[in-house]
Parts: structure tokens; sequence; C-alpha cells
């Protein structure tokens, strides 16, 4: 009882405050739990059994296969479940104590050829699975992590020549990260999906998606590259010292002395990178690729179902937003924990 | 003797030494310039093999063609003959227009949210964190379709418009809101009222004469009851007449850009706050300021100074973002000229190059104003915290 007159009746501009926030609070949140719960269709299995006024979620449960897998084949599905569930192994092993980074990344390296070949297929007696129908939260996936681990070498290298003492090498780095980071996603969409057949030999014709992958890494990579340089300067002088007395060169000093430490001291940046490239997937939908926005998106213009905006993106919002809250909640984690044992 | 040879030896060799250092750093460096013009080469071959092979003419020629298609917001006229290159500004100045304005808004949203963080209202504070987590953690381009379809789109018709105070309408075909019409001639008073209100923002903090700001701001109301009317919407059959209406697509994306950016710049004004020192507001307080003082003359110009380099990454940021104009057809520069146009014409390289090439020259524009307010700020009072 104290606690509500002091935190929210203490004076009587904080009382009107309160009434005022509740009042709003009611009168937007009523309405909306009605519709979303309490009013909610959930069970059947077309448009008609939605008719209590409410959400029709049976949408969102009918199509909910499409929105992870878009149009992957039925009965393949299951090779996006392995994959699924080898990543999130792949991923404990970053934060398991007793492995070894080589040894994590040398299993990721592994895991991801074989996801690449498990979800392709066109091997061992696995039908083919051409990319145009990948789609869903799959392809989601699919473009972040592609993504990052393409960019994450480029990233590495572009993050030692910004700061290396090469002018030339400096410069060229420089300019290359801060075009990048000077121009819309979009554009450099646009510029992988409209330009890079053009830029590449006549006859060979890249993929969509791998188009799509280009740009996003080219883009990701830049900014990876300055949340990396940002680790690297936090290094202190004597570690490149210490290195050069034990008569390491320069690359020795940066594989096995430097980057090891910087990269551990920019987690959370990087997490932070990752949670931004996860949203900015969303914008392949532009160039005609049906990341889970762009299925669901195009599934509201279907004749079956018309006039259900408002549940498929309240159920987008809210994968997305369980996903990048608790990636940003990881980040502070780690933030804290590496706070405790840094010296 | 063992001196001279030392000196004769360590003399040889810390030149040579010298040397190899440095013909290694010319040679990498070297090598990588011959890399990179190695790839630049074999890139530009193929283009123009490409481009040769498609029939496509390189150039900007194109600039002058006929345009031959409508855009719905325009700030200059344009027409279906006009040309590409007039379409190329139609785009450039909705896109500016949108960034300016949502600058403007996510700002003063932002400070006021971030600001309420640390509000001893427990509510106000929770609602303010609400909002940063929610807006935060939903990509962007979801926030704009959720305002554009299940928002705006979803409004009723113009009869049964939402009137706000009988001065502005929403339906779903826009927002109606009075407009300021000047009469005919009276560009000598609109001279007038800029120059006066640039005066208001030089003197408000001038004390020789007394409310200068007062008299000047009467002096504006007069100029602008002599030389305009407002013209408020009204319903006549089935749509609206007078007044102005901002399309839909606007509405929605400057919504969705300017709140989504000020959740990112709330958490900046929190970080900035947080970074004043403790004694500061114990020193604020012991002169008795009371806490709107205190936040105003004392907490916020500190907090300014860790606050303007961050706004800097995030006013970039919205003008960038503004770009996802194009998923809703809001006519900016990619969706005119980097959709349609390049549709139309096919000039892929020079279009893209040409969008690429505007928003480096934004961005740079940004963040050098913004260094110069920076500086302004950082010169003012204490130089270390």
């Amino acid at each position: 009882m104290s606690w509500v007159r002091e935190n929210l009746f203490s004076s009587w501009g904080n009382t009107l405050t309160s009434c005022f926030i509740g009042f709003v609070l009611a009168w937007a949140l009523v309405p909306f739990v009605d519709w979303a719960v309490i009013s909610a269709d959930w069970g059947g299995s077309k448009r008609t059994d939605c008719n209590s006024g409410g959400a029709c979620w049976v949408y969102v449960i009918q199509r909910f296969d499409q929105f992870m897998y878009g149009f992957y084949p039925v009965s393949e599905r299951w090779r996006v479940d392995v994959v699924g569930i080898l990543l999130v192994v792949a991923l404990t092993l970053f934060f398991w104590p007793r492995v070894s980074a080589r040894l994590a990344l040398l299993c990721w390296a592994l895991a991801l050829f074989f996801c690449w070949f498990l979800l392709t297929g066109g091997v061992l007696a696995l039908p083919y699975v051409e990319t145009p129908l990948w789609g869903g939260m799959m392809l989601t996936v699919v473009l972040t992590v592609g993504g990052l681990v393409l960019a994450f070498p480029v990233a590495i290298l572009l993050a030692l020549g910004r700061r290396s003492s090469l002018p030339l090498v400096r410069i060229s780095c420089t300019v290359f990260i801060e075009l990048w980071r000077g121009v819309p996603l979009i554009t450099v969409l646009f510029m992988a999906s409209v330009m890079l057949p053009l830029f590449l030999p006549d006859g060979a014709g890249v993929d969509k998606l791998l188009r799509a992958l280009i740009g996003v890494s080219l883009f990701a990579g830049a900014y990876l590259a300055e949340v990396i340089r940002g680790g690297l300067q936090a290094i202190p002088r004597v570690q490149y010292e210490a290195a050069a007395a034990l008569g390491l060169g320069y690359w020795k000093t940066m594989t096995y002395v430097i980057l090891p430490q910087a990269l551990r001291h920019v987690i959370p940046g990087l997490l932070n990178t990752i949670i931004a490239l996860f949203k900015d997937t969303t914008l392949v939908l532009i160039i005609g690729m049906f990341d889970f926005l762009g299925i669901i998106q195009a599934s509201l213009n279907d004749q079956e179902w018309l006039g259900l905006a408002a549940e498929g993106y309240v159920f987008a919002a809210l994968i997305y937003w369980s996903i990048c809250y608790s990636l940003s909640r990881l980040s502070i984690k780690v933030e804290q924990h590496s706070g405790v044992h840094r010296v | 003797m063992g001196c001279i040879t030392h000196r004769l030896y360590g003399s040889f060799l810390d030149k040579n030494l010298w040397q190899s250092v440095r013909h290694t750093a010319i040679f990498w460096q070297l090598v990588a310039v011959a890399v990179i013009a190695a790839g630049g080469m074999w890139l530009f071959g193929n283009i123009l093999d490409n481009l040769d092979n498609r029939g496509i003419a390189s150039g900007f020629s194109f600039l002058k063609s006929t345009a031959g298609f409508g855009i719905s917001t325009s700030l200059i006229d344009f027409t279906e003959a006009s040309s590409i290159g007039r379409a190329f500004w139609v785009g450039l100045l909705n896109t500016l227009m949108v960034s300016a304005i949502g600058v403007v808004l996510a700002t003063i949203l932002g400070f006021a949210v971030g600001i309420a963080r640390f509000s001893n209202n427990w509510l106000l504070a929770r609602l303010a964190m609400g909002f940063v987590e929610t807006l935060r953690n939903i990509p962007l381009l979801l926030q704009i379709f959720f305002w554009y379809f299940a928002v705006l789109r979803s409004l009723p018709g113009p009869r049964q418009s939402y009137d706000i105070a009988g001065l502005a309408y929403l339906n779903n075909r826009g927002f109606y809101i009075p407009k300021l019409e000047f009469f005919d001639g009276s560009g000598w008073s609109v001279v007038g009222i800029v120059i006066l209100a640039v005066a208001a923002f030089c003197l408000r903090r001038h004390r020789v004469v007394p409310r200068i700001s007062v008299v000047l701001a009467v002096l504006i109301l007069v100029f602008l009851l002599v030389s305009a009317s407002v013209s408020v919407p009204a319903l006549k059959g089935f749509n609206f007449t007078g007044g102005s209406v901002l399309s839909p697509e606007f509405v929605a994306l400057v919504i969705a850009l300017s709140s989504y950016t000020a959740a990112f710049i709330a958490e900046i004004v929190r970080a900035g706050i947080q970074s004043v020192p403790r004694g500061q507001i114990e020193a604020a307080d012991a002169l008795a300021l009371s806490a709107k003082d205190r936040m105003r003359f004392v907490v916020i110009p500190q907090a300014l100074r860790v606050i303007v380099p961050l706004l800097t990454n995030q006013y970039l940021n919205l003008t960038k973002n503004s770009s996802l104009a194009a998923a809703i057809a809001f006519p900016d520069l990619v969706s005119v000229f980097a959709g349609t146009a390049l549709n139309i014409t096919g000039q892929a390289i020079e279009i893209i190059g040409i969008t690429m090439a505007v928003y480096l020259t934004i961005s740079l524009l940004i963040a050098f104003a913004m260094n110069a307010f920076n500086r302004a700020t950082a010169m003012r009072g204490l130089s270390t915290g």
C-alpha cells in the first residue's frame, strides 16, 4: 500500500499522470486482450469458422507450416528440422566452456557445409530442392546465419585493414566500410539482384538467394568490421609489444594474441549486430523473396483468407519480438558476465 | 675501435633494416592495389561485355527522356511528360521531406520517452520501458506494414471519417489537415515572416529588449493574418475539398520511422542521463533547484555531450531507413528512381550508382552537420566531465 502511494500517488501531478495512463491502458488493452484472446477463434479449418468477431487465429494455425518452411516440399521438411537442431547445437558449442574456440569453429564450418547440402539436396538420394522454394522463417534464418558466416571473415580482414599501418590498405578498407555503411540495405539488395549479374562473366548465372546473401553479407560485413575494430582498439599496446618480444609476426600476433581477446570484448556488440541483421533480412521481400514477413504478407492476399492483416502482423511481431528480445537479454547477460571477469 | 665498428655496423644495419621494413610495406601495399585493380578491371570488363551483349547503352542521357509515369506525392510539379531527371528530384525531395519530419518527431518523442524512464511515477517509467522494448525488437518493415495495411488502410471511408475537432479528418484515403493558403502576391510577407522567425530564434535569449520574442510572435501573426487564410477540409459529396491531404503511405511511413527511431533515441538519452555524475545532481539539489530545473539546467546540458554523437547515427539510420518507403509505394528516391525509373529504362548501373551516391552524400552531410553541432555543444561549459 505504501509502495502504491509512493510510486503512483505521491503528488497531485503524479496522481493525475497515473490516472491518465491507467485510463489509456485500459482503453487500449482491454479491447486488445478481448480481441486477441477472449473472443478469438482457435479451432476450425476455414475462414467461415471465424465468426465470433475476435481474432481469427485459425488462419495462423492453418498456415503455420508454410510460415515456417515456405514452399519447401512437405515430404522433405524433416531436412529443415535437422538443420535447425544442428544450428542450435552448434550455437551452444560457443557457450560451452570445455570446447576450444578452434574446435567450435571447425564444427561450425563442417556443420554449415552439411546444412547447405542437406537443404539443397541433389546428392545421396536426397531430392534436389531449388532455392526459390525456400521461404518463411527458414529463409530468414538462412539469410541471417549465411550472411553472418560469409561476412565474418571479410569483417575481420576489413577491421585489421582499417587499423593497418600501410596507408593504401587502410584507405581502401576505410572507403569500403564507409561505402556500405553509408547506403541503405535496400539499395545494396537492389544492387545485388539487378547489378550483380552484370558484374559477372556472361553465363555465370547466380542464384537469387545467393545474390541476396552476397548483398546481405557485404552490408553486414561493413557493420561487423566496425564492431570488431572497436574490440581491436580496446586491446592495450603492451599486448602487441609482448607478442613482438616473443618474435611473433603480424599474422601470428593477430591470430593468437590480439583477435581472441578483441572478439571476446565485442560479443555484446556482435549480438546486437546479429539482432539488427535478423530484423533487416525482412527487406528481401522487396526484391521478391518470401522470408518470414514476406510469406505472411503474401498470404494476406489469399482470396480465402482476406481481411486478416491484423492477425498476420500481430503473429509476425510476436515471433520477431521474442527472438530479438531473447537475443538482446543474452547480449546483456554476456556483457555483465564478461564485466565480472575483466581485469 | 669497438665503438667505431659498432657505429658503422649499427648504422649500416639500421639503414638496411629501415629500408627493408619500408620496402616490405610498399611491396604489400602494391600487392593490395594490384589485387583491387585486377578485380576492378575484371568486373568492369564483364560489365562492358554484358552491356554489349544485351544492347544496353551506357551513359546518362536517359535522364532527359520522358518519364511516362505519374507520381502521387510530389513537392514540385511533375506530370507524365516530365523527364526522368525530374522524377529523380521528386524522389529525392520526398526522401528529404520524410527524413526531416521523421528526425524532428523522433527526437521529440525519443527525448520524452528517455526522460520518462527516470520518472518517479512507476507507471510512466514502465510504460516508457515497454515502448522502447517493444518497438526496438520488431522489424521496421513490419511496423510500416502494420501502420499502413492494418491501421490506415482499414480506416472507414471519407463519409465515416474520424473527425478531429472539426479541423482534421482521418479516413482510408489519408489524413486531411487544414492548410495555410497565401493570397496572390503575398510573397514579400512570406519573406518577412521567415526573417521575423529567424530573428525570433536568434534573439530568444536576448535580455536587452524585454519580451522581444513576444513582440516578434505578434508581428508574425499579423503578417499571417493579412497575407493568408486557413483552408479547412470539408466533406463535399464523396470526398473532401479544401485543406491538404497527407497520403496514408506518407503517414504510415512517418509514424513507423519516427516511433522506431524514437525507441533507439530514448535508450541513448537514458544512457546520456545516466552518464552525468551523481555529484552534479546532488549539487543541483543543494542549490534547491526543482526537479524540472535540475533536469533542464544541470543534467540535460551535460548529458547532451554523450547524446549528440550517438544521435548522429540514429539520424543517419532514419534517413537510410526511409528507403523502406519502396515497400508501400510511397514515392521516395528508391521507390521512384531505383524502382520505377529503373524498370522503365533498364539503366541499372547508372541508376543504382546515382542512388547510392545520393545516400552517401546525405550521410556525409548529416555527419558533418552533427559534428559541427557537437563541437559547439562540447565547447560550452566544462571541458571535462
